[in-house]
């Protein structure tokens, strides 16, 4: 049985690297990579699972990491926006004015990244109910459209 | 941030859990099991929870089971609403699974949380109604069976110690024609107004609904009511808005008078629909 | 080389998309302390006592602060609101108490377990009430308090904080000349920013005095002043930082966290202290956006003409004023549209309940009265029979005309609205019909507004640019506008580029703003970055060019009336082949035997607003902004006749940008604010129980339009420039919202064949006015 109790050293796989924190098993995965890790690409939004930008990938599947437990994460590959090398959706967000403030924006190229890799060829209905996971504030969505879509191949929209 | 302390468990087998429970529980740790978590995590932040341990059953691969077997189908209680819609075995029980939260949310609950956490909408569980389904249940020195109907009657019956392990759905109700509508204020992500889940088994109806009451249910009286073919549609769809099993909810999704509406247009789509 | 009118990406665009973007509370440095605040269960309540002696005991906890031991009152324009309360609580969520501890758990710990104790008092729960003469005070003693600025009114003891009077032309022979009058009232309620950043700050005291505060802020400046001043601080010995700011729109204009997280860093010794709020206290304990109530009454002759328009807006700005009373002024403004109205009667009165207070939110108050204007409108239209759109066409403001505050239009400060509508009725395909069978009770129906929007800075505000070179020849351009989404400081750099005539990708902008090295921008806010932010680059250039002709003459040994200077070189315009480089002039020019002359170039330029006033008490009379902003929108809406329930279909907007500076980022915008229009007119709302509490705290409960659930977009944009901003460019950045829920409220309204004059327009609020509620 894995046990975390009390304040504990716990090894976590972020970003393909091995990483050594130390939790308190009330930790939020979000939280310890922010504070632990400084990775700071996974945003506090809500930390109430409704607006999705901390999402990150576990095992390559998208994650409110402000609903997970770090003590949760152990024995799972965990991917945030800063591990994504060159992933064709970073460049489809930035030609596609798929942002403006950017708060948002890693929590939906975890989401859009996930997609591509677990349906590439998913339609549109389909990754609107994966898209509608994150809240985008400041565009009306048609440039994320507009990028998702140049990496899925289903390039039907209107 | 959770500003609550509190020590985390992931036993390997269903034995490991109870015996764990059991322990924490006699140390006055004041234990939850804990399936996708993400309630108890949102409960923790706002100060609405206080356990000192939880017990996680993510690692239990009974739990994780989702399969068919013979004649039925298997669906672990950690398995999460992703994992029901992507394998998709039970077509109704994916459609329910597929409009509870979002997208993101449904790769981090389990149908065994989404039915025993306090959230009153409980949407995975109507189709597990419609099935008629059984249940596997764990606790201090037992594991038994009981029918989904024992499990959950306007309110969940469940021992202290004891969690859901399994649940065991015949398969010839995966295969009937069903029908689902979640109807929500104006977005689409969000708490149903109502939810519904209906099947047609043997030229019958069968008709379970949440976000009416303070409960998920399954009225055979209304059922029968919907079944008559004695009466027009209007009187029978009438008839069966009077039969609600609780006082009709009233909050900031919707009035109660408007639920009403709601039921009202939903239960006459759904019958042309069904005998269409 | 062009860069004005081209799509330049900004500058901190992979920065964006490889998380590697900081915002306020993205730098973790260790041994910052941490700061909770505890807020009011209750809306309004007499604190009997606060007893903090179990949350001291919390291991971790290093200092405890409440209302009294921060006796001051804070307020841009009336100086009400204390940044904790004390004796009382005025709304639900206002701050109580502050707890500064080692971690953020033992903060919010502690924070829990203060006991406060309240005795409620009856609730002002909506401004009219708050206006009936035995309405509960929110401020029993307004009359002693202290005035920010000279133009507020507050009526002593009762809950009205200012009122600004419109009196234009003769209301009499307003109504005579009237055949058709309509008359309706309407109700909007308050709502939140919802910026995905919530609002975070960091300060820090220095053992000599000075104060560093890092703040996810519009207004920077502010915060250096507004500290300076509550805290009898020396102005020199604040310095406030901005990196980039995830989110503003208006919402983080006003000095809340910025003050506290100074508050809690004096409490223990000047240690750096961070807060930042949680979701909910984003939503209700910051300020929100205003609510309004109005009643509305317009006459035409029988063949369409406005001849009268009687306008009452009583303007929710809650608990507190902040910039409340301004958002009235800008509501009586522009308070009958871009319409040709003789004879205008208007009283916007600022009103305390016991609401979540209100600030500036994007559209600063225009969407709101807009809302009503065009309802208004499609009610008189349907009184004299004719056709919404032709009428609107009909009295749109052309050059020559008045403003209510008897301002007379030019085509400059204006634009053209009359395109903007024509253009419009094209792209939505007006003449097929505003309202559309399509069989099986689904129908199509169209609705439209007209919007304008001018500014209400100070009449004294300023921006200003620096510039320096680096060696090759590039340029560093530092300005204190705040990045926080719309691309300003690409924009600047874009701007001076143009003037420069060299590549836009050669100018490097200093995104964050640090207010001891940035020049002054007065806020970043009021879409008027591009006016009074984008003079200052083409001022600054002016000067980097005289200077570089000037060393450049020397060294060619002509006149400097014979050079011209564009792609980084200076060169002689009856020979360009004879030039000297940027890069060999601007750290000064070095004479093959090695001597030197000229120095380190560097450019400077500023800009002041001109030519406003104040407005007149009695009449209004004045000018508040240097322009407006025009244009016209439209929403298409297929609904349900059997469950009210609908779906947005099309939504466009044609807008006279003056000149569209960078076509992606400027449709961006003008979507963004579209989209954030249709939430406000389709879901964004506060909810209150009995007692004015909020409901609906949070992102589960309050909903924002997410993907899949948005219409098909049109933007379109005029060009009649405006003489006197940077290319001809108007101010554009807020303007996608302000006749969104107006047009969304009229095609819904003509689809459902009822009166809606609510906000939000949700299936049960239509199945509520259509049926009364019946089953």
């Amino acid at each position: 049985m894995f046990q975390v109790i009390g304040k504990s050293v716990i090894s976590l796989e972020v970003n393909e690297e091995k990483r050594d924190v130390t939790i308190e098993p009330s930790d939020t995965l979000l939280h310890t990579l922010r504070e632990q890790l400084g990775l700071t690409g996974a945003k506090p939004g809500c930390e109430n699972g409704d607006c999705g930008a901390c999402t990150v990938l576990v095992d390559g599947w998208p994650i409110k990491s402000c609903l997970m437990l770090t003590a949760e994460a152990v024995g799972h590959r965990i991917t945030t926006v800063e591990g994504l090398k060159n992933a064709p959706i970073q460049a489809a967000f930035v030609e596609n004015w798929g942002f403006q403030c950017g708060y948002c924006t890693s929590g939906f190229l975890m989401v859009c990244h996930a997609l591509s890799q677990i349906h590439p060829d998913a339609e549109e209905i389909v990754m609107e109910e994966w898209l509608q996971a994150n809240i985008c504030r400041c565009t009306s969505y048609e440039e994320i459209r507009n990028a998702v879509n140049v990496i899925l191949h289903c390039s039907d929209s209107p | 941030m959770i500003p609550m302390k509190f020590d985390y468990y992931r036993p390997d087998t269903v034995s490991e859990a109870v015996k764990i429970y059991g322990q924490l529980d006699s140390e006055g740790k004041r234990p939850l099991y804990y399936g996708g978590g993400s309630e108890i995590i949102s409960m923790a932040r706002m100060n609405n929870l206080d356990m000192g341990a939880v017990i996680d059953l993510k690692g239990i691969p009974e739990c994780r089971e989702l399969k068919t077997d013979g004649d039925h189908l298997v669906i672990g209680s950690s398995v999460t609403l992703s994992d029901i819609t992507e394998a998709d075995l039970f077509p109704l029980l994916s459609k329910a699974c597929g409009r509870i939260a979002d997208h993101t949310m449904q790769c981090k609950i389990t149908v065994g949380g989404n039915i025993c956490g306090t959230i009153i909408y409980k949407e995975a569980l109507l189709p597990l109604l419609l099935s008629d389904c059984t249940v596997l249940i764990a606790g201090a020195g037992h594991l038994k069976k009981v029918s989904v109907h024992r499990l959950f009657h306007q309110g969940l019956n469940l021992s202290p110690g004891e969690f859901i392990v399994q649940f065991l759905v015949e398969k010839k109700y995966a295969a009937l024609p069903y029908f689902h509508i979640k109807k929500t204020k104006n977005e689409k992500i969000d708490y149903p107004l109502i939810s519904l889940c209906a099947v047609l088994e043997e030229g019958s109806f069968k008709l379970a609904l949440s976000g009416l009451c303070g409960f998920p249910f399954r009225s055979v009286r209304m059922e029968t009511e919907l079944n008559r073919r004695d009466v027009s549609p209007e009187e029978r769809v009438r008839n069966a808005v009077n039969l609600m099993p609780g006082p009709v909810l009233n909050d900031v999704s919707g009035s109660d008078r408007y639920r009403l509406f709601v039921l009202k247009n939903t239960l006459m789509n759904l019958g042309k629909e069904l005998e269409g | 080389m062009n860069s004005v009118g081209t799509n330049i990406q900004r500058q901190e665009a992979w920065d964006k998309v490889t998380g590697r973007a900081k915002y306020t509370d993205d730098d973790q440095i260790t041994g910052t302390l941490h700061a909770k605040i505890l807020t009011s269960p209750h809306a309004h309540a007499e604190i009997r006592s606060v007893d903090i002696r179990a949350a001291s005991k919390v291991p971790g906890v290093k200092a405890i602060l409440t209302g009294k031991d921060c006796a001051i009152l804070c307020g841009d324009v009336i100086e009400d609101r204390p940044p904790l309360a004390a004796g009382k609580v005025r709304y639900f969520g206002e701050p109580v108490a502050l707890v500064v501890a080692v971690s953020e758990r033992e903060a919010m710990e502690a924070a829990n377990r203060i006991a406060v104790k309240y005795k409620p008092l009856p609730v002002v729960a909506s401004p009219s009430e708050a206006i009936l003469g035995d309405a509960p005070l929110v401020h029993e003693n307004l009359k002693k308090y202290k005035k920010a600025v000279q133009d507020v009114y507050p009526e002593p003891d009762t809950n009205i904080a200012d009122r600004i009077k419109i009196r234009k032309g003769d209301m009499a022979k307003g109504w005579q000349e009237s055949d058709v009058t309509v008359e309706a009232s309407f109700q909007l309620p308050k709502s939140d920013h919802i910026a995905m950043e919530t609002r975070a700050a960091r300060a820090e005291i220095h053992p000599d005095g000075q104060v560093i505060i890092t703040a996810s802020s519009q207004a920077p400046f502010s915060v250096k002043k507004l500290l300076s001043k509550s805290f009898q601080l020396e102005e020199g010995k604040v310095t406030v930082k901005t990196p980039l700011v995830g989110g503003g729109f208006g919402g983080k204009v006003p000095v809340i966290l910025e003050a506290l997280a100074y508050l809690a860093s004096k409490a223990v010794d000047g240690q750096a202290v961070r807060i930042a709020n949680t979701r909910e206290e984003d939503m209700v304990s910051a300020p929100g956006r205003l609510g309004l109530e109005a009643k509305i009454k317009l006459g035409a002759t029988k063949d369409g003409y406005l001849k009268a328009a009687e306008m009452t807006y009583l303007v929710d700005t809650g608990a507190y004023t902040d910039i409340g009373p301004r958002l009235a002024k800008a509501i009586a403004v522009d308070c009958t549209g871009p319409y040709r109205i003789e004879n205008v009667w208007c009283d916007a009165v600022c009103v305390y309940t016991n609401h979540p207070y209100a600030t500036s939110f994007r559209g600063f108050g225009h969407t709101s009265y807009t809302f009503c204007v065009e309802r208004a409108l499609d009610q008189l239209a349907a009184a004299l029979g004719t056709d919404p759109l032709e009428l609107r066409m009909k009295n749109a403001i052309i050059p020559g005309d008045t403003t209510p505050t008897q301002v007379k239009v030019t085509s400059s400060s204006t634009g053209n609205l009359t395109a903007c509508f024509e253009r419009l009725g094209a792209l939505i395909g007006w003449k097929e019909g505003a309202r559309i069978d399509l069989g099986n009770g689904i129908v199509r129906a169209k609705g439209v507004s007209g919007f304008w929007k001018t500014s209400n800075s100070p009449t004294d505000a300023i921006s200003g640019v620096l510039l320096t070179f680096n060696s090759d020849g590039s340029i560093n351009l530092n300005s204190g506008v705040v990045e926080c989404g719309p691309g300003m400081k690409t924009t600047l750099a874009q701007i001076l580029a143009e003037k420069m005539k060299m590549d836009v990708s050669r100018i490097h902008v200093k995104l964050e703003v640090d207010t001891q090295v940035c020049p002054e921008h007065w806020k970043t806010v009021a879409s008027l970055t591009t006016f009074m932010a984008g003079r200052a680059p083409l001022k600054a250039a002016e000067d980097l060019i005289e200077q570089v002709k000037s060393i450049a003459a020397v060294a060619l040994k002509c006149p400097t009336e014979d050079l011209e200077v564009a792609e980084e070189k200076v060169f002689l315009k009856q020979d360009p082949t004879t030039y000297l480089e940027f890069k060999d002039l601007v750290h000064g020019y070095q004479y093959p035997g090695g001597e030197s002359v000229g120095g380190q170039i560097m450019g400077r330029g500023s800009h002041i607003m001109s030519q406003l006033t104040t407005l007149d008490h009695e009449t209004g009379r004045g000018k508040s902004g240097p322009a407006w902003a025009v244009g016209a929108q439209a929403v298409e809406v297929e609904f349900d006749t059997k469950d009210f329930s609908y779906r947005l279909v099309r939504a466009a907007t044609v807008m006279d940008a003056g000149k569209v500076l960078n076509p992606k980022t400027s449709r961006g915008l003008i979507t963004g604010g579209m989209s954030m229009g249709l939430g406000l007119g389709s879901r964004e709302a506060f909810v209150y129980d009995g007692s004015g509490r909020v409901e609906n705290t949070s992102l589960r409960t309050y909903k924002v339009l997410h993907i899949g659930e948005e219409p098909q977009y049109l933007v379109d944009f005029m060009e009649t420039p405006q003489v006197d901003a940077p290319y001809g460019a108007r101010g554009i950045a807020e303007d996608g919202i302000i006749g969104i829920p107006a047009a969304l409220a009229n095609a819904l309204s003509t689809a459902a064949r009822t009166e809606l004059n609510q906000l939000p327009v949700t299936p049960e609020s239509i199945w509520n006015a259509k049926t009364g509620g019946k089953l």
